[in-house]
């Protein structure tokens, strides 16, 4: 790749040398092992299904190049096209989210799918997405004029859009949007009085998960003692692990995505770790680390506030569900059904993070124009 | 509204006009508070990073330690067979062979909460186990629990067939199956379990908790031996039609019980198959009044206490009549019998006597010190309570004399006549194999037990035991036939039929014990029951399979070593003549013999 010169002024040329390099690397790092992975997992559970064995390899290889696509346009963007764009995803997902409620498609008990035209979209995906730009935006703008009015806007956003996700169900991106609000608030100065009500608060709202909704508590309870009950996934993922030891059976030698349902979904972890072993597992743990510390970092540099609110909350959702994802994976909480960025199989998820990192890339680019 | 969002697109880098600024107010304030937001920001991202950091942290060390230590548990299928061994313990023979064992099954269990068509599910599961009735399991299939058992102990294809119903609702339980490899072979002595793995009967219940902890038990049969008694028994029990049979196997010198065979017997894999009756063991808990086999203990007895000599006698010439009672013989000889001679045609009247002068207190005490008169000590939850005489007359004394009026199990019984053969040492019966003789308890003196062999030896060669017999092998025993009482009076045609034998009598190696509950006469047996009939033959029988089993080569020419100088048809005047001499000889030669 020839590369612009350093005096070159045009859009493509200011991008290439603003842009985070070491982040969009470790990108393209772990697009590329999505594919390879999709092809080791998702052949098996097509086979299961009865399709073509290669169903989802060939959407997902549809499905990520458009993603790289979002990306890179999106990372071309302003803050101010950041924010205007997701202001808008916002309203329309939002929208569709709310739909789902009404004319949504059920899968495995929850109504998270909406048919627009003949395509299934996640709206949910694109919601969490948009929550963590419009949330940094009311806050910084409250915080920019020195009043505390962004915190109880956004809270009340976010309580809007929890009631929706928790109608579905949806757990997990409920969390994950909290989780959004409360970095924000945290980092925009929210006294530590009210931090310490919001960590209590948070526990509160889980236990109340456990005893209001059956699907969480069986999953929490199979957690504490997966003898009760089919605690099938996460045995059939723990023993991938297992039998992978530190550099793995080989590619395509598993066994345990035969068994597992959602193998080239919230599990395809293990299939990597079964596959490709210790090795890859702790490659793939150190891309997500060090693109969300790579992001802190630009953030931390940032003279704006909206683009340290915007920027950390998108990094911190990327982090979340790669955590949330490969902790449920081994087995360290109970599964959520968190997809794990741009490896799990699906185009919503796929692209909405795409967008998302899109905009972490746009908004922590170099402005040698700012001021300070 | 549009001034305020103008005011918050204030961009610093994008716009830098001071004028759209300033419609907000002072830019000089709002720059500090910019400043002052930024900073708490920028600490607080610092923390965020750091608890980021943590996270990862603590999934790096969790992959770690699934990857690498999980890895060294070994893989699936071996942590499933180590579960299996520390599940309930084996059960062998005393050469290893497997009588009772545990297997990994599958049990089938519903969480009626997730059933969604509780009519449709009982219709499926009945087609696969025929034998729930479909009523009941729908109810059970629509009970508010969250746990029901369908079935237990699936069979591969059973399971096969439930999965592919692909029904929610429906799992499977890692279970342990009890199997016993041999079915009905020594069923009364291993026992059996109820469906959980508990210990109900036999062995399995006795010795439960250690076979819980994972401690295999090695039990004293030879499942040869065992498959040899159950075969002739059986056949002997068709053939005469009995109720049924018991027969023991005792190892003389250890008191170990090599085989031990009740019939009817069950099959403990399908235990419900065969009527209850049939798990009763009639070897340790069946009392019977054991008949002319007592007649051993009456005149060991009686030799031991110094009450008559091998060259006493008494006069059979006729009936004794006592209280309302009369005591005969079966094979009445009419005349003067001496000892020997009493116990090789099994005379009543004869041992009524010598009882008399042996007295009550002292039959007691021998008969306490062989074991007969409470429970046997064997390792088995089914033991039978002797029935003793209450109050021990006089009368009592003379019928217990011959086996009547008492009733004892027969495992008792042959360890008792073991003691008798054996040097005169009670060794009590024991289940588990041991490897070294037990040390026992004296009773008789090993004198005594000589002149017991001898004569035990005489009635097999000429007396009522004579079916008994196998050349070359030196077998001594004694017969015993009792009437049952029914509704309180003796009935001639229910008997019980019994043959208490040991080889070879220069040096007995096995005690055997035979018994025929309610045998029927046959044309090969001119209508004879009595145990010389029935159970001496099957006694036989089972000596001339087993001996080459256990390397007992038949010897020739040993006959006239043991029983030559016995005094029999000697009238008390002439035996007083040769007294010294012969006892002396006889002494020398059974020195010689052992």
């Amino acid at each position: 790749m020839s590369t612009f010169p350093r005096t070159d002024t045009s859009l493509l040329a200011r991008w290439w040398w603003t842009v985070d390099h070491w982040t969009l690397g470790a990108l393209l790092l772990l697009i590329g092992g999505g594919l390879v992975l999709t092809m080791a997992a998702s052949t098996a559970v097509a086979t299961r299904m009865g399709l073509d064995p290669f169903y989802f390899a060939q959407r997902q290889f549809f499905y990520l190049p458009s993603a790289l696509a979002v990306l890179l346009v999106t990372s071309l963007l302003s803050p101010t096209g950041v924010r205007r764009i997701a202001a808008l995803v916002f309203v329309f997902a939002l929208a569709l989210t709310a739909m789902t409620l009404v004319a949504g498609v059920e899968i495995k008990g929850a109504t998270r799918w909406v048919r627009i035209g003949g395509v299934s979209l996640q709206p949910s995906e694109m919601l969490k997405v948009s929550y963590a730009v419009i949330s940094a935006w009311i806050v910084a703008e409250s915080r920019a004029r020195d009043h505390a009015w962004g915190f109880y806007v956004s809270a009340g956003l976010m309580a809007v859009v929890a009631s929706v996700l928790v109608l579905q169900p949806d757990i997990g991106t409920t969390l994950l949007i909290a989780g959004i609000w409360a970095i924000q608030v945290f980092l925009a100065g929210l006294p530590l009085i009210l931090v310490a009500i919001v960590v209590v608060l948070f526990f509160a709202g889980a236990a109340g998960a456990y005893f209001m909704f059956d699907h969480v508590r069986l999953r929490v309870d199979h957690f504490f003692d997966p003898s009760t009950g089919d605690g099938f996934q996460i045995s059939r993922a723990l023993d991938a692990f297992r039998s992978g030891g530190f550099f793995g059976v080989g590619p395509g030698e598993g066994q345990v995505k035969a068994y597992l349902p959602d193998a080239h979904a919230d599990f395809i972890f293990a299939v990597a770790g079964e596959e490709f072993g210790l090795a890859a597992c702790l490659l793939i743990v150190f891309i997500f680390a060090f693109v969300v510390v790579r992001g802190f970092s630009r953030a931390l540099k940032a003279e704006d506030v909206f683009v340290v609110l915007a920027a950390t909350g998108l990094l911190s959702l990327f982090g979340m569900q790669a955590l949330m994802n490969m902790a449920s994976t081994t087995h360290l909480i109970p599964p959520k059904g968190i997809t794990l960025p741009f490896i799990s199989y699906g185009g919503s998820a796929t692209v909405a993070m795409a967008w998302a990192m899109g905009m972490v890339l746009a908004l922590t680019r170099e402005r040698p124009e700012g001021r300070g | 509204m549009k001034a305020s969002f103008a005011a918050g697109d204030a961009w610093p880098n994008r716009n830098a006009d001071p004028s759209l600024e300033a419609e907000d107010g002072a830019p000089i304030c709002l720059e500090g508070v910019r400043k002052r937001v930024l900073e708490t920001a920028r600490s607080r991202l610092a923390i965020t990073a750091i608890f980021f950091i943590l996270m990862f942290a603590v999934t790096v060390g969790r992959l770690v330690e699934l990857s690498v230590m999980g890895a060294e548990a070994g893989p699936r299928v071996s942590r499933h067979a180590s579960a299996q061994m520390a599940g309930r313990a084996d059960i062998t023979d005393r050469n290893g062979v497997i009588l009772a064992t545990s297997l990994p099954s599958a049990s089938l269990y519903a969480d009626p909460k997730q059933i969604m068509d509780p009519v449709k599910a009982a219709a499926a599961l009945t087609r696969i186990f025929p034998d729930i009735d479909r009523a009941q399991l729908v109810e059970r299939l629509t009970a508010p629990t969250r746990f029901e058992w369908i079935h237990r102990h699936l069979t591969p294809s059973e399971q096969q067939a439930v999965n592919a119903l692909g029904m929610p609702g429906l799992s499977f339980k890692d279970d342990y199956r009890r199997i016993y490899p041999h079915n009905q072979m020594a069923a009364h002595v291993v026992g059996l379990t109820d469906v959980d793995g508990h210990g109900i009967a036999g062995a399995e219940l006795e010795f439960d908790e250690s076979l819980k902890k994972g401690q295999p038990l090695r039990l004293s049969i030879d499942v040869r031996l065992q498959h040899i008694v159950t075969e002739e028994l059986l056949a002997a029990k068709d053939e005469f039609r009995a109720l049924g049979a018991a027969a023991v196997v005792l190892d003389a010198d250890t008191g170990e019980v090599a085989a031990l065979v009740s019939l009817p017997d069950f099959d403990p894999n399908a235990p419900a198959a065969t009527p209850a009756d049939n798990r009763f063991n009639r070897v340790t808990k069946g009392v019977f009044e054991m008949g002319s086999t007592f007649k051993l203990f009456t005149i060991a007895t009686a030799l031991e206490a110094g009450v008559t000599t091998i060259r006493g006698g008494y006069d059979a010439s006729k009936p004794l009549h006592v209280a309302h009672y009369t005591i005969s013989d079966y094979h009445p000889e009419k005349r003067w019998l001496s000892v020997p001679e009493i116990l090789v045609h099994s005379s009543n009247i004869g041992a009524a006597q010598m009882a008399l002068d042996i007295g009550t207190p002292l039959q007691r005490q021998y008969l306490s010190r062989l074991g007969l008169l409470r429970p046997a000590s064997v390792e088995l939850p089914e033991l039978g309570i002797p029935l003793t005489p209450s109050p021990w007359r006089e009368i009592n004394t003379m019928t217990v004399s011959y086996g009547h009026g008492i009733a004892v199990t027969p495992i008792q019984l042959a360890a008792a006549a073991g003691a008798v053969v054996d040097g005169g040492v009670l060794r009590q019966p024991t289940l588990i194999a041991h490897d070294e003789p037990s040390a026992g308890e004296r009773v008789f003196s090993s004198q005594t037990s000589r002149l017991m062999r001898t004569m035990m030896r005489q009635v097999v060669r000429d007396g009522t035991g004579t079916k008994g017999d196998v050349p070359g092998y030196l077998v001594g025993g004694k017969t015993g036939t009792s009437e049952k009482l029914v509704d309180g009076r003796y009935v001639h045609d229910k008997r019980v039929s019994s043959f208490v034998g040991s080889f070879p009598m220069d040096h007995p190696r096995y005690v055997i014990f035979a018994l025929l509950d309610e045998p029927k006469g046959d044309r090969s047996t001119f209508n004879f029951a009595t145990g010389g009939w029935v159970a001496a033959p099957l006694v036989a029988r089972v000596i001339r399979r087993m001996a080459p089993l256990y390397g007992l080569a038949p010897r020739e020419n040993i006959d006239d070593r043991l029983d030559e100088r016995l005094p029999t048809r000697q009238k008390p005047d002439v035996l007083a003549t040769h007294r010294g001499g012969t006892g002396a000889k006889l002494q020398g030669r059974q020195l010689a013999a052992n």
